[in-house]
């Protein structure tokens, strides 16, 4: 399993992929959207939090199409799912979430402090978002895998993966940006959707791959 | 080791493609499925493989009464070649080589024997079909498994990668292996068996 995580690592990372672009995009929605609201600075950092957080899940779900599909295109899909039982299964789609996780959203995450400073974002507010992105955002990729595994047959399926994912998210977005809320007014401890974010996490762990590997078994039958 | 398909029928997009299919194998045998296109050759071997579930029938790869499990028995060669485009040819075949948990050979080797050496640091993606073609053949050679299942493994290949290719079959026969392909071109080699796949128009 080891080796399919660094491969995976090392094909996001390596010339031709969607790195910068995914980085760019990002950024677009970050820079955007403060255009949109208008000139009002307190406005801004109100809901610098909540930008981010939407900026980033826009530019997961762009991505999310690409997480088997490559595999199957290439064949090498079929070679790894040959002769594996459902558990074996979603041990390979949880290790392929975390490859994706690790080669597409980390990096978003690491530029997020730069970007949030575009939205007058307090070091506070920046430090809690960060966090809570890095609690949150792999529920979104393992949520994503069972998107991306019912899809996989179909072409362009960007749009209704998007659709399928999003509704699903809803609560992992409720909590990351309440956490960063309730650090910013100081009414209540981050720490309760902190850990709230957490268990989505783990438990969307677990469903997920198992999800995705049930669909992957179920169509080869 | 003997292989053994018991009655399949296998239907796609709602259409019967072949049924009452019976055929078995032994170490050392060399099956090829022909048949016109849409026949079904492509599914019969994704049946064996696992990949696809007939809609009656079974298959069972056996050895001294103990039923072998698949991903330690099989290569499994589809049209597709299984490797990534970005990555060179050498990490592609040492990703594989470890993924099958294989000691035995190296990429440079497994290279060699399809004459692809030369191409260990370069990108899969800039290869053309043909070199493609040979690199994904030994993916083969990088484990030893003893049933081949392949999908038109010369496809796109010249003469020259065809003989090549034809010796590699021959030695993994005589060294008891078993192989199983569908093609239209001749291997270069007798099969045991042969399954004809007639079109069904119903």
């Amino acid at each position: 399993m080891k080796e399919l995580f660094l491969r995976d690592i090392r094909v996001a990372f390596s010339s031709g992929n969607n790195l910068v672009t995914n980085l760019m995009f990002f950024l677009a929605v970050i820079i955007t959207t403060p255009l949109g609201i208008g000139p009002m600075s307190d406005v801004l950092s109100h809901i610098s939090a909540g930008i981010v957080w939407i900026a980033a899940l826009l530019t997961v779900l762009l991505g999310l199409d690409q997480l088997f599909q490559t595999d199957r295109e290439e064949g090498s899909l079929d070679v790894m799912v040959m002769g594996t039982d459902l558990l074996a299964l979603a041990l390979i789609v949880f290790v392929k979430c975390l490859a994706h996780w690790a080669g597409t959203i980390l990096p978003l995450i690491i530029a997020s402090p730069f970007f949030a400073l575009l939205l007058n974002m307090e070091w506070a507010a920046v430090g809690a978002t960060v966090i809570s992105l890095l609690l949150g955002t792999p529920a979104i990729t393992f949520i994503g895998a069972v998107g991306a595994a019912l899809t996989i047959t179909l072409p362009r399926v960007g749009v209704m993966l998007s659709v399928i994912v999003l509704p699903l998210v809803i609560p992992v977005l409720i909590f990351g940006v309440s956490a960063v809320y309730t650090l910013t007014t100081g009414t209540l401890t981050p720490i309760t959707p902190l850990l709230f974010l957490l268990a989505l996490t783990l438990f969307f762990s677990v469903l997920g791959p198992t999800a995705a590997a049930t669909t992957f078994k179920y169509m080869s039958e | 080791m003997r292989l053994t398909g018991t009655d399949l029928t296998a239907e796609r997009g709602g259409k019967i493609l072949f049924s009452g299919l019976n055929f078995s194998l032994v170490s050392g045998n060399l099956l090829t499925v022909t048949g016109p296109n849409g026949a079904g050759k492509s599914t019969l071997l994704r049946i064996i493989a696992g990949l696809h579930k007939p809609i009656i029938g079974s298959i069972q790869i056996e050895e001294a009464g103990a039923v072998l499990p698949r991903a330690m028995f099989c290569h499994y060669l589809s049209e597709k070649n299984a490797m990534k485009p970005m990555l060179p040819v050498g990490e592609n075949l040492r990703f594989w080589g470890r993924w099958l948990r294989a000691r035995d050979y190296d990429p440079h080797q497994v290279l060699e024997a399809v004459e692809m050496a030369h191409s260990i640091h370069l990108p899969y993606g800039i290869l053309s079909t043909g070199q493609k073609r040979r690199v994904a053949l030994a993916r083969l050679l990088i484990a030893w498994r003893p049933l081949w299942i392949l999908d038109e493994p010369t496809a796109g290949l010249d003469n020259a990668a065809c003989s090549l290719f034809t010796i590699i079959m021959k030695r993994h026969i005589y060294s008891s292996g078993m192989i199983i392909a569908a093609t239209h071109l001749p291997l270069g080699l007798s099969a045991t068996l042969n399954i004809t796949l007639q079109e069904n128009r119903i």
